[in-house]
Parts: structure tokens; sequence; C-alpha cells
């Protein structure tokens, strides 16, 4: 009895304590957020397509997204991500990764339409999240102003993906993809769902009219005619400076010396 | 007489009559200079700067220098109905509403890239020839403030079409005059006529980069090329060439059609580069607005290197007496660029120093026969080199799928390992060229030709080589380091103290040479 109130009076006393509760409610918080989980497993357990998403998901994604898609040290938990997530990320055939590199790259699908579908369906009845977005409805030939698109793009898009949706450097050899001949579809998914390192754009913060606005402007920035020659990869004065340095100087160099060598 | 003989001679003798100029034109038109390619590059940055005032003034005739708020309805569909400043619209409106006007604005664009690169190329002919030493050390130092000059100007006129990328630029731009110690809000505040960005700052920076500038450019450069006439050109050393003559070729006709015919051939590629590759396409950019910016922002290439001192510099700040040191803009931004353009405008007084050099050099120095400068010149072209490269880090980290943190401590590291090894590897190749140099001379060259001695043996037969061959590699003086005696007749000290012993150390380190062979030794070869 004395030892245990020698330790209660330990000056580490009160910060373990603390440290416990936030552990004991923390756990009992996300257990308490994995439970609806279970249930919604169980309620759709008879629905065919789910099961089909969940036999891929344990052959070609639990290896790192665990058994339960709760997520590893190594892979984020897919619970609540939605079918948009699946929807992009696999369709886009950014997952499976080929390789652990910091981010997944875009590539040719592995799984077909049909497959991914099962598994957004799959991922899907874990948790609500974002659907899977309908092309057609998306609309944005009708309702995306691309001048609207292009000041919203500028103000929320432009310091990763570049002024004209090249694709920008991130930290630590991550990066902002291009834009270009991205299915309008799948740019939508990405701002509603904020793939790797992008943040989401909810509803409010960017409206499904702002959203169509941006896509407007991708789609005429993919369209935009190489207007004063060759574009030169669009990435700004790099390039610039690189072709001065090559081709100019090197015609200009060349001249000089064919000059000096010639007749007098 | 033919009638057009006759209408020439008459124009001529008028024009004698009443200036007097046949005399000075017979003078001058005869003016010999020396031929060989390297003097060509400096013409390249004239003719250049000749576009570059042909194409402006077109420019000018449209560009409105005003950040007051339109509303775009021209012809480029994507930025209709947005409010943009008046710059912004205008130099919209000179690349798609103007007839020729993208052509003349890309062509003005190249042209400024072209002409720093040639002003920069211009400077390591002169540096590395060591064209700079007595009696050019004053048009050295004209040449420094052109490039300076030229840099500035450069970037205004970035800045005026008021697009994402040039105001981007203007904030770093006024991030650099804030870290001025005490001073640099109030610079800041001065230069801006109030608070970034202000309506003030367009109109101004369009004054100096119309008027201004290009005004001390022309003064500048007149005095460059009177300086370059009054004191001749330097030549190449070579047989026949020496420092009181000049052999070459003469004003008329020879390079008046040279010149004239490279002035063509500099606007021609600089059209076909306006009329095939895009620069700076603002309308892609979007109009400025404090709020945007761009993945891959980048100043043009000339100022690259600052931007990659920018970038590379670790984030430190020093807060006293109610003041912050921003030591990450400062440092970069003014206290190492201020080093290096100072370093640069005196090296030709430190080397004069250092060698007790109070000679006139007319002709040049072959690189190898100057290691030490040689090798200087090449650590802080690598020193500029590293930093350029980390100005692009960005996309060279998308490109080439690296990571941009890498590339950060890359060139952190090698901002201060490379000059050092860069300076260490082009003095021993400058030493092991005059070694070959010397082997040439004292053996000749290699002929592949084997001959057997009657003993059997088989040797190479090494051909001499040309009386000017030999005497190009052997007529450089080869000054030696000065010394220090180390005490004066009376046994105290001598004179000078650390400063005469600093000299004597960087002397020694200057005038490390192999030894050239003299006259006998070459002679000797002709006895094999």
């Amino acid at each position: 009895m004395k030892r245990l109130s020698h330790m209660r009076r330990h000056k580490f006393a009160a910060p373990a304590l603390i440290a416990a509760a936030l552990i004991t409610v923390g756990s009992a918080f996300s257990m308490a957020s994995a439970l609806p989980t279970v249930q919604h497993q169980q309620t759709s357990s008879g629905s065919t397509i789910v099961d089909e998403g969940k036999q891929i998901f344990l052959k070609g994604c639990s290896s790192c997204h665990g058994l339960n898609a709760e997520g590893s040290g190594i892979a984020p938990s897919l619970i609540g991500v939605g079918a948009a997530a699946v929807d992009f990320q696999v369709g886009t055939g950014r997952m499976p990764m080929a390789d652990m590199s910091q981010q997944a790259m875009r590539k040719r699908p592995i799984y077909d339409a049909q497959q991914t579908a099962a598994l957004a369906a799959y991922v899907a009845s874990l948790a609500p999240g974002p659907k899977v977005v309908d092309p057609t409805s998306i609309n944005w030939e009708r309702d995306g102003n691309v001048a609207d698109g292009g000041t919203l793009f500028r103000t929320n898009c432009a310091m990763c993906h570049n002024f004209a949706a090249q694709g920008g450097a991130l930290t630590n050899g991550k990066y902002a993809p291009t834009l270009m001949g991205v299915e309008p579809k799948y740019i939508y998914e990405a701002m509603i769902t904020g793939p790797q390192s992008m943040p989401k754009f909810s509803d409010t913060t960017l409206t499904p009219k702002d959203k169509a606005d941006i896509i407007a402007w991708i789609q005429a920035a993919d369209k935009e005619p190489a207007t004063g020659g060759a574009s030169l990869g669009r990435v700004g004065p790099v390039t610039e400076g690189l072709l001065v340095w090559t081709l100019g100087l090197g015609i200009l160099i060349g001249v000089a010396v064919w000059l000096a060598m010639k007749a007098r | 007489m033919k009638a057009r003989e006759r209408v020439a001679g008459n124009v001529a003798g008028y024009i004698d009559d009443r200036t007097g100029a046949a005399k000075w034109a017979k003078k001058n038109l005869t003016k010999v200079f020396p031929d060989h390619w390297s003097f060509m590059l400096g013409e390249i940055a004239l003719y250049s700067f000749i576009i570059l005032l042909l194409s402006g003034t077109f420019l000018t005739f449209w560009y409105n220098p005003s950040q007051n708020e339109v509303v775009y309805n021209g012809s480029y569909v994507p930025l209709q109905n947005l409010a943009m400043s008046e710059s912004y619209a205008s130099t919209l409106r000179i690349s798609f509403d103007i007839r020729g006007g993208l052509l003349m604005r890309q062509i003005h664009h190249w042209a400024a890239l072209i002409f720093m690169a040639a002003i920069v190329v211009h400077l390591l002919r002169v540096f590395f020839t060591g064209a700079f030493r007595k009696p050019r050390e004053a048009n050295w130092l004209i040449g420094i403030g052109l490039l300076t000059l030229g840099i500035v100007e450069g970037f205004l006129g970035y800045s005026l079409p008021d697009d994402l990328l040039s105001g981007t630029g203007i904030r770093i731009a006024e991030a650099i005059i804030q870290a001025i110690p005490v001073v640099g809000s109030y610079l800041a505040f001065f230069a801006f006529g109030g608070a970034f960005p202000g309506h003030s700052f367009i109109p101004r920076i369009y004054t100096v980069h119309v008027l201004l500038i290009p005004g001390i450019f022309l003064a500048l450069i007149t005095v460059h090329l009177m300086l370059v006439w009054y004191q001749k050109h330097t030549q190449y050393p070579g047989p026949g060439r020496t420092e009181k003559n000049v052999v070459g070729y003469p004003l008329m006709p020879v390079y008046m059609a040279k010149a004239g015919g490279f002035f063509f051939i500099v606007f021609g590629i600089t059209a076909f580069l306006g009329a095939t590759a895009s620069i700076n396409p603002i309308w892609l950019y979007g109009p400025y607005t404090p709020g945007q910016i761009s993945a891959g922002s980048q100043p043009d290439w000339y100022m690259g290197w600052l931007d990659g001192l920018v970038r590379m510099f670790p984030p430190l700040e020093t807060h006293a007496f109610g003041h912050t040191i921003s030591w990450n803009i400062l440092t970069p931004g003014v206290i190492i660029p201020g080093i290096l353009f100072t370093g640069m405008a005196l090296y030709p007084f430190i080397e004069s120093w250092i060698m007790n050099d109070k000679a006139e050099h007319h002709l040049l120095d072959r690189p190898r026969n100057a290691p030490n400068r040689t090798a200087l010149g090449a650590m802080s072209l690598s020193f500029m080199l590293v930093a350029l490269l980390n100005g692009g880090n960005d996309i060279i980290a998308t490109h080439f799928h690296l990571t941009i943190n890498g590339i950060m401590w890359f060139t952190r590291i090698g901002l201060i390992v490379v000059p050092p090894i860069v300076f260490i590897i082009t003095k021993r190749l400058c030493l092991s060229l005059q070694r070959a140099d010397r082997d040439v001379v004292l053996h000749g060259v290699e002929t592949g030709r084997l001959v057997m001695m009657p003993s059997g043996e088989f040797v190479e037969v090494h051909a001499p080589i040309s009386e000017a061959k030999k005497f190009v590699l052997t007529q450089h003086a080869q000054p030696a380091a000065l010394t220090v005696p180390a005490s004066d007749l009376n046994g105290t000290d001598a004179p000078g103290g650390i400063k005469a012993k600093l000299r004597a150390r960087l002397s020694k380190a200057h005038a490390e040479q192999v030894p050239a062979p003299t006259a006998t030794e070459a002679k000797a070869l002709d006895h094999h």
C-alpha cells in the first residue's frame, strides 16, 4: 500500500495518467468508429459485386492496405475513402503501385472497368464516402466558364500543377502530375477525394459549378494551340534559357568561327 | 570615268570640302583589326542590343504601362471578361491583336536572352585570355557595368507585362530589397510608392527600362568601343605579332563586310527563334494577383543563379534592437552577389598587384599559360553553374524523376565543395598542357613511323614542328614570383609585414609554371 501511494505522488504520475486516459479514449473511439463498418459488411454480405470486390481486394490490395482495409504502416486505411477514391486510384492505374516509390504514378490500369467497379463497391461498403462521379453529370462543356476556371485554377491549383497544368515538383520526390490528357471524371474525383499529396476540395470550398469551370479551363489548356511556335514544354524560363545556350549561342558561335575562317 | 563613279566622287568631294572628312576617313577606314572568331563574341551582344532597340521601340507603340484595372475583351477567349491591369491587357493586345506584335515581342525577348549570353561568353573570353590587363582595366570595369545593367534591364523587361510570372518576380525583388537591414522597408516603400504591389511600380520601371538604362547602355557601349578603337584590339601571339603592333586586316573593306554580314546573321537567327519558338507565353500565366503563384516560377536564365542561391540558403534569421535580419534572403540576394561582382570588377587590379605587373599587355595569354587565373575563372564559373542548377531544381526534379530536396542538398554542398575541386583540376590541367607544349617543342610530334635501327632497336620518328608553331608555344613571358627579403640590411624586419608576405604567397601561387623551353633548348632538337 505504501508503495502505491509513493507512486501516486511521483512527478510523472499525472502525465502518465493523462497518456493512459488518452490512449483508452482514442482506442475506444477508433473501435467505435470501426464498428459500423463491421455492421455494414454484414448487411451487404449478400451482394455479389461487393463479394467480388472483396476477393479482388484480398488478392491485390490487402498485403499493404490490410485484410480489412484498415491500413498499415506503409498504406493508409481505406475505410471511408469512398468509391470515388477507388475509381480514381485504380482507374488511372495508380493503384496497385508498381513499386514503393514516393508516389504512385499514372500507368495503364491493372484492373478493367468491371473489376474497378467491384473494388469501389467493396470499399464503399466499408463506410460511406464520395461516390463515383458520373461523367455525364459534370457538364463542364455546358456549365463551365473557361475564364472563371482559369482564375480558380491559378488560385487553387497552379502553385503545384503549374500555370499551364503541366505539373510541378513537391517535396522529397513527390510531384503534382500533369493534367494534360486527364479525363474530366478523374479530375473531378481527384478534387473531391484529394489523392496522395493533394488537398480535398469539398463542395463548400469549390462548388460543383467551380469544379466544372476548372475542368473547362483544363480542357481548354489541353487544346491550347501552340501560339508563337514550339511550346518548349510550357514550364517557364528554364527551357527558354536552355534553348538560348544550346541552339541560339551554338549557331551564333558556329557562324563566328565560320566567318573568321572565311577568305578575306 | 563612268557616270556612277563621277557622282560618287562629287558627293564625296562635297562632303570633304565642308568637313575635311577625307583625311579622317582615310586614316580610320584602314584601321587594322586582328582576326579571330573569339573577337566576334562581343559583336553578338552589340547586334542583339540594336535588335533590342528596334523591336523594343515597336513594342512601346502599343504597350501601356499602367496598373489601372480594365476588363479584357480582346481576342484571347480564355481570358475574356477578366479584370486585369492595363499593362497586361496591352501586352495581350500586342500578342493577339497587333499584326506582327507577337513576333516582335518574341524577337525582343529572345534577343534579350542572347544579349546576356553573348555578354557572358565575351566576358569569359576577355578574362581567360588576360585581355583585361593594363591598359584595358577601365574597359573591363565598363564591361562589368554593362553586365550588371543588363541583368537589371532584363529583369525590368520581364516584369513589365504584369502577368503572374512577372508579378512573382517583382514580389521576390521586393523581398530582397526589404531584406537590406534597417533601410530595407523604407527602400521598398520608396520603390513601390507604398505597399506592394501598388499602382506606381510598373509606370516607374517602364521609364527606367525604355529610357534611363538604354541611355546609359548607349553611352557605355560607345565608350567601350571607343576605348577598343583608341587602345587598339588585343591579339593572340604569333610570328610577327608584338606588344607594339597589330597584325590583321583593315576595317574597310574586310571588317565592314564581315561585321555587316554578321549583324544580319544575328538578326536572322533571333528572328528565326522569335518565329518558331514560344517565349514567355504571358496569356497562359494569366494576370497578376498577389494571391496566386505558379509551380516552376523562374527568372530568366541570367538571374537563375541568384534564384538558385535564394532557394538553397538555410532559413536563418536574427532579431536585434527591434529589427529582423533575414539572412536567408540577405546573404544570397545581396551579400554573395555583392562579393562576386566586386571581386570580378577588382580582379585586374588584384592580379597586377600580386605580380607587381605595371607593363602594358597587348598580346593575349593562352589560358594554359596563366594557370592560376584560368583556374580561378573556372572555379567562379563552377560556383555560378551550381547555383544556376538549383535555380531550376523543380524542373530538373520533375523531368528527371529526382527529389527536389536531394538537388537542394547536392547544390548546397556542391556550392562549397565543387569550386575548390574545379580550381585544383583546372590548374593541374593547365600545367599538364604546358608540359605537353614543352614536350612538343623539344621532341617534336609523333609521326607513327617506326624505324628499325642497325642494332635491331625500334624507334619512333618524331617530326619537329614548324618555326611558327614553336614561336607560339615558347613566346610567353613567365614572370617570377615576388619574394620578401627576410630582413633589410640593418637586420630589422622587412617593411610591409603581413601584407608583403601575403602578396609574396599569392604571387608564388600565381607564378607557378612549367618552364617554357629556352631558345638553346629548342635549338638542340635540330641536332637530334
